[in-house]
């Protein structure tokens, strides 16, 4: 187990380089940079552009360097906990980001939860339950939440969680609480806005988990010691949760992988309409402002979210599955 | 030993038939059977897909809905610009059969209207005094058809001097249903082109990943695995923010294509390098590989028909989250721009709680995209267990 853990860490390295590379390529296409931008914004203006002082600005960041130089900076930077400077706010990025992260975190975990506790119970009942009218609906249910577009449904929830609810529109917590520390009274109201965005990144999730959960339990329920179990006149519930049903949990832990890309876009896009205190929103922002430092900070962030929880995922299934550890783990 | 077998050959007496050799000569099939049990793999797929009765509505539906954008232009009964500036956030206008018991055939009410001093809001109420038929094949809005020739040919059109606004009207008092018939035209298109990108790099690369194997496996291995770990939207979004704005939204459109096929890729070619690599220890790709058939060969021409239907699933499988990407793309602003018109585009004017509130028709072009990714998946899957036609 313990060779399996560090050989995934040394695996990680080399992925982990490549996406701050990837980033770094990413946050330097558009043409320009973001002092171009500022000085020709100024220009537009009328204003007077002080050349020396962009000229100082263009030294201290870098920009005169050469484009692998800047690169090596940047990432040497991040190693010491330096991710650069966010221009827009003129302020370090990691004070920036601050608590947006944690948020971002929060509303992840707690959708992937839902997920898996909308899933888990109709997943089994339509395997058991196959083709009945329950079935069919609960399907066509989890495929409309897959075709619906997450922000759309988003703003529709917003309206009528106002309307029935009066919960406060936008956000993710009333806006007395916005400056304050964390306190009892924070923690309920967070809790009272965090439904929204979590059940709607949550939908097309929870439709593909029930998918596969119900592919793979309908699998284990054809299988002869499934029959045996019955012939010999075992519970068909304490049938179906021993044996069929922890043969079939494995999705539910290997699909962190995909589940967690998927919930990130969503909450993305579904916290830009919301107007949450998460990544998504800032990213558009440093995005469309060419803020590189920030944008490129958040798209990092949100890669290694990912590839730390396929981590966590692949050790969790090595646990339950020694055959992933007896392998190294490439069995998928 | 040739020397034996040519001393031994005059001694037994060998018959020939002359006849052509009929192998079914005994066990004679119907035409009906021979159809049946001699056809091909792509027959025995059509087979089974018809037998898949939901694969094959969603397949007429989406083949509907493609046949649509051929003729956009004939079924929107307004053009795609025309502002209507007297029907401002007008709402839709409802198709009414009977007139005060009287059969008119299709017709809708004209508008009331007065501004609300109060709020300022412009309110419609529907008039039962204007009774306004809907005419069919008719002249309305002139159009130039791909450029070859002029027309002023509608299916449907507004009686003379009334209106038709059967899905309301925009803030410029656009018609919405007219608007999302040509969006229908971007949206969909964007999904096959940037298919056609993954599908081509899923294939080479998965291709080249599953037959090599070795280090170029494992550099094109590590890449998928690293593209994956991006976030699908925020890469899209950061990509999509670096298409210059310069450029005129053609240029975007084909931008956004290539960045959501380049993205896409990594799933399909996953599924050809297992594929691969299991086939390619068959008899026939040994084969193959003995006579001398270049590596190029041995993919394309033996390996590759072999799953081709399976790819083909997969891919249709992957059109539907093209479509979703492009449309929230759009609505946030960093996908296409106007004058481009797609689904994405038009809710784009849905950003916020208001129009819910106040203007709900124009979220209305989310139906068509819920529709085109249900068809998608249903078909999709249709396909996809028609392609084992044997299982």
């Amino acid at each position: 187990m313990l060779g399996y853990t560090i050989h995934r860490i040394l695996i990680m390295i080399p992925t982990l380089l490549a996406i701050s590379l990837i980033t770094f390529v990413i946050i330097q296409l558009p043409p320009g940079d973001y002092l171009t931008t500022y000085v020709a914004e100024l220009q537009s203006q009328g204003e007077t552009v002080n050349l020396a002082k962009i000229n100082f600005l263009r030294e201290q960041y870098g920009f005169d360097k050469p484009l692998h130089e800047q690169y090596l900076l940047w990432l040497f930077g991040m190693l010491e906990g330096n991710f650069g400077y966010s221009f827009e706010y003129d302020l370090p990025v990691t004070e920036v980001v601050g608590d947006r992260l944690l948020l971002s975190f929060i509303v992840s975990f707690t959708t992937i939860l839902f997920t898996w506790m909308m899933s888990f119970p109709i997943g089994i009942y339509s395997a058991t339950h196959q083709y009945s009218w329950a079935d069919h609906g609960l399907t066509f249910v989890g495929f409309l939440g897959l075709a619906t577009p997450n922000f759309l449904l988003a703003l529709v929830l917003l309206y009528f969680a106002n309307v029935t609810f009066g919960t406060s529109i936008g956000g993710l917590m009333d806006p007395q609480y916005l400056e304050e520390p964390w306190s009892w009274g924070k923690t309920v109201s967070v809790l009272e806005h965090l439904w929204i965005p979590v059940v709607v990144i949550g939908t097309s999730g929870t439709a593909g988990m029930i998918r596969r959960l119900r592919a793979n339990l309908l699998d284990e329920l054809q299988k002869q010691y499934v029959i045996t179990g019955r012939a010999k006149g075992l519970h068909p519930f304490k049938l179906l949760l021993k044996y069929p049903l922890r043969m079939a949990l494995n999705p539910f832990i290997a699909d962190i992988g995909n589940l967690l890309p998927q919930v990130i876009s969503g909450a993305a896009i579904v916290s830009v309409v919301l107007s949450l205190p998460t990544t998504g929103p800032m990213l558009l922002h440093a995005l469309q402002s060419q803020d590189m430092y920030l944008a490129g900070s958040f798209l990092l962030f949100l890669a290694v979210l990912t590839v730390i929880g396929v981590f966590v995922s692949d050790l969790l299934l090595a646990v339950l599955d020694p055959r992933i550890r007896l392998h190294g783990g490439m069995t998928r | 030993m040739s020397q034996a077998t040519g001393n031994l050959s005059p001694l037994i007496g060998h018959y020939v038939s002359r006849e052509p050799f009929d192998p079914y000569e005994i066990e004679a099939l119907t035409p009906e059977q021979e159809r049946y049990y001699m056809a091909s793999q792509w027959t025995l797929m059509w087979f089974k897909l018809k037998r898949h009765r939901i694969a094959v509505i969603s397949g007429a539906v989406l083949a509907a809905l493609y046949f649509s954008i051929l003729i956009s232009e004939f079924l929107a009964p307004y053009d795609l610009h025309t502002r209507n500036t007297g029907f401002i956030y007008a709402p839709p206008q409802g198709i009414h059969l009977f007139h005060e018991g009287r059969f008119v055939g299709p017709f809708v009410y004209g508008y009331n209207y007065r501004l609300n001093m109060e709020n300022l809001r412009r309110e419609y109420t529907p008039n039962p005094a204007k009774v306004e038929p809907i005419r069919f094949l008719c002249r309305g809005d002139s159009y130039e058809y791909a450029g070859l020739f002029e027309s002023d040919l509608h299916f449907i059109c507004p009686a003379e001097g009334g209106t038709l606004f059967l899905l309301g009207t925009d803030r410029l008092g656009r018609d919405m249903l007219s608007r999302i018939i040509y969006g229908t035209r971007i949206s969909l298109t964007v999904g096959l082109f940037g298919i056609t990108i993954s599908f081509f790099l899923g294939i080479v690369l998965g291709g080249l990943s599953g037959y090599y194997g070795g280090w170029v496996d494992t550099i094109i291995q590590r890449l998928i695995e690293v593209i994956r770990s991006f976030p699908e939207l925020p890469l899209w979004m950061a990509l999509s923010a670096a298409l210059p704005v310069t450029w005129n939204p053609i240029l975007i459109y084909f931008g956004i294509t290539v960045i959501l096929g380049l993205i896409d890729w990594t799933g399909l070619a996953r599924a050809v390098r297992s594929k691969l690599l299991a086939l390619r220890e068959e008899d026939f790709a040994t084969a193959a590989v003995l006579m001398g058939a270049s590596p190029r060969r041995v993919i394309g021409r033996h390996l590759l028909p072999s799953f081709m239907s399976h790819l083909i699933a997969s891919a249709t499988l992957s059109i539907p989250s093209m479509i979703l990407g492009e449309t929230a793309l759009s609505f946030l602003g960093l996908g296409l721009r106007p004058p481009l018109t797609s689904w994405g585009v038009l809710l784009n004017e849905a950003q916020n709680i208001n129009v819910v509130a106040l203007y709900p028709w124009l979220m209305l072009p989310v139906a068509p995209v819920i529709i085109i990714v249900l068809a998608f998946n249903f078909f999709g899957d249709g396909l996809r267990d028609a392609a084992d036609p044997y299982h």
